[in-house]
């Protein structure tokens, strides 16, 4: 066994930046463990751009991002340890992981930070009565395959499912010479961003049905054709309006969710709506010394995003370690059902502004979102669009709430 | 004449009105920033897009490349084509930013390597 002050599961965007954070805020002793054979995570098959506004004032694409982010946690002295698969996590912060360099070992913790993504959600295809052919894909695995293996999976594609990275594949398998005869949603608005309707879509004349879905799949060996349904507000489909799509490769883009497995066998009670851990503004989860950032605590639009949550929690961490995180109250945060979520869940201390990151349930627009503390207005900011696809934040600014506020409310009100 | 365009400059993709007169844009409105108003000009007038996309090496290789500006819309096709036709021979790696292919048929955009592909 060996011990490390701070072991970081999980080398991509999120897990990179905390490492660097960290290390700036004096923990020299960091330990990354990935499971894949080089950091970076997801963001080597995201090859399209858009990548890095935020953060380096310039498009790149993920392949760059993650280059750049590479670069920064080469110049310190982080160790990395690639081809290691965390299987345990213990309530005592004692970590096993396994490779085949090194076999099963034991590692001792002082703190610890989660930052092991998210995967592609996989329900949606179960639901499709019909037939199990070949040529039905994840989005990510279509994806995994035509950038980084040089492989096409078909040539006539439907897309179930408007989420972005459905959307950028769209436009990737039509540049590469399919022809993508349609994207189908099941709400009545798409799951992406908008630029990336216009972009990957309406660039290329690729149709998308809002309020569709395909309910039944066709072929023996290999995917032959999709019958496509209109859906009523209840998601049921509409009799009469099937229609029949010839393809040989459905991909499905039905979400993400956080990979907490680990999260759960240390203990950790998960959020049912962001499927990610409760945390506080440092991004402490609630044992102490265990923090969680990225795609693992609530799935993120922007990789920049990501970044930024890793500092907050490789920051956190250092703090924790010397013994001097602040923790001054325990004031829940709650959402009016509009709002979907916030994150953090819980405020601890409130001398800094906190930024409240959220996601509306549905569209709205010309609408204010509010900050309440136990029913009073801390904030509030004019909105003239919330969608799904996008994650907004909030701040609440210092000194709004005491350690005698009950409850923090983030909620939409109409103009 | 009026146009709604959405912006994809970056992921915000604000709404854009845009009045044309004749092929010149007289007005943009929606725009959260100057960015937004160069694009609906571009859009309307010569609409251009970065292409990013994927080259196999000689030795198998599959590394992620992109333009280095964005090229007008109707040679996307065209561009892809010449793209895959490049068959780079780098005999010790790739790093990000190498040229793989100058001045891509003539729209002054350089075939970029976009990761370091070190070979084992």
């Amino acid at each position: 066994m060996r011990n490390v002050d701070l072991v970081i599961i999980g080398g991509g965007p999120a897990g990179m930046c905390a490492a660097v954070s960290a290390y700036n805020a004096g923990v020299e002793n960091i330990l990354i463990l990935e499971r894949d054979s080089h950091l970076g995570g997801i963001l080597q098959q995201c090859i399209h751009n858009g990548f890095g506004l935020h953060r380096y004032k310039e498009e790149l694409t993920g392949p760059e991002y993650a280059f750049r982010c590479e670069a920064e946690l080469r110049k310190l002295p982080v160790e990395v340890q690639c081809n290691t698969m965390v299987t345990d996590i213990s309530p005592e912060k004692m970590i096993t992981a396994m490779s085949s360099e090194r076999g099963i070992e034991k590692i001792g913790a002082k703190a610890i930070i989660l930052a092991m993504g998210c995967r592609e959600r996989s329900k949606g295809a179960l639901n499709i009565p019909g037939t199990r052919p070949s040529g039905i894909f994840s989005a990510g695995t279509a994806q995994k395959y035509v950038n980084m293996m040089g492989y096409m999976p078909g040539k006539n594609v439907v897309i179930l499912g408007s989420g972005d990275i459905g959307l950028i594949m769209a436009r990737r398998m039509t540049l590469e010479g399919a022809r993508v005869h349609a994207v189908c949603e099941v709400m009545p608005y798409s799951g992406g961003l908008a630029r990336n309707i216009q972009q990957c879509l309406n660039d290329f004349d690729i149709p998308l049905y809002l309020s569709h879905t395909v309910t039944e799949i066709h072929g023996e060996h290999r995917i032959e054709g999709v019958t496509i349904s209109e859906v009523d507000e209840k998601m049921k489909p509409i009799q009469g309006t099937e229609r029949f799509i010839e393809c040989d490769t459905l991909l499905l883009s039905v979400g993400l969710i956080p990979e907490n497995e680990l999260s759960r066998s240390a203990g950790l009670n998960l959020d049912s709506v962001t499927k990610g851990c409760f945390v506080d503004q440092n991004r402490e989860t609630e044992i102490e010394g265990v923090f969680a950032c990225g795609n693992v605590l609530h799935v993120h639009d922007l990789a920049d995003f990501v970044s930024e949550e890793g500092e907050i929690a490789g920051e956190s961490a250092a703090l924790y370690i010397r013994n001097e995180l602040k923790k001054s109250m325990h004031v829940p945060v709650v959402t009016d059902g509009k709002i979907r979520y916030s994150v953090p869940q819980i405020v601890t201390d409130n001398t800094k502004n906190i930024r409240l990151y959220y996601r509306a349930g549905a569209v709205f627009s010309d609408v204010k979102v509010n900050v309440l503390a136990d029913g009073v207005v801390v904030n509030s900011v004019k909105k003239k669009k919330l969608v799904p696809g996008e994650m907004q934040y909030i701040e609440l600014k210092a000194n709004s709430v005491s350690e005698n506020t009950a409850e923090i409310k983030v909620c939409i009100d109409k103009e | 004449m009026k146009k709604n365009l959405t912006c994809i400059v970056c992921p915000l993709g604000c709404l854009l009105e845009v009045e044309q007169e004749g092929n010149e844009v007289v007005s943009v409105e929606g725009n959260g920033c100057k960015r937004g108003r160069d694009y609906a000009v571009t859009e309307c007038t010569n609409p251009q897009r970065v292409i990013t996309t994927t080259v196999r090496t000689q030795d198998g290789y599959i590394i992620p490349v992109k333009t280095d500006k964005a090229i007008p819309k109707s040679m996307i096709f065209e561009c892809m084509r010449d793209i895959n036709s490049l068959c780079p021979d780098g005999q010790n790696g790739y790093t990000v930013g190498d040229i793989l292919c100058r001045n891509i048929l003539g729209t002054d955009a350089n075939v970029v390597v976009c990761a370091d592909v070190r070979k084992v």
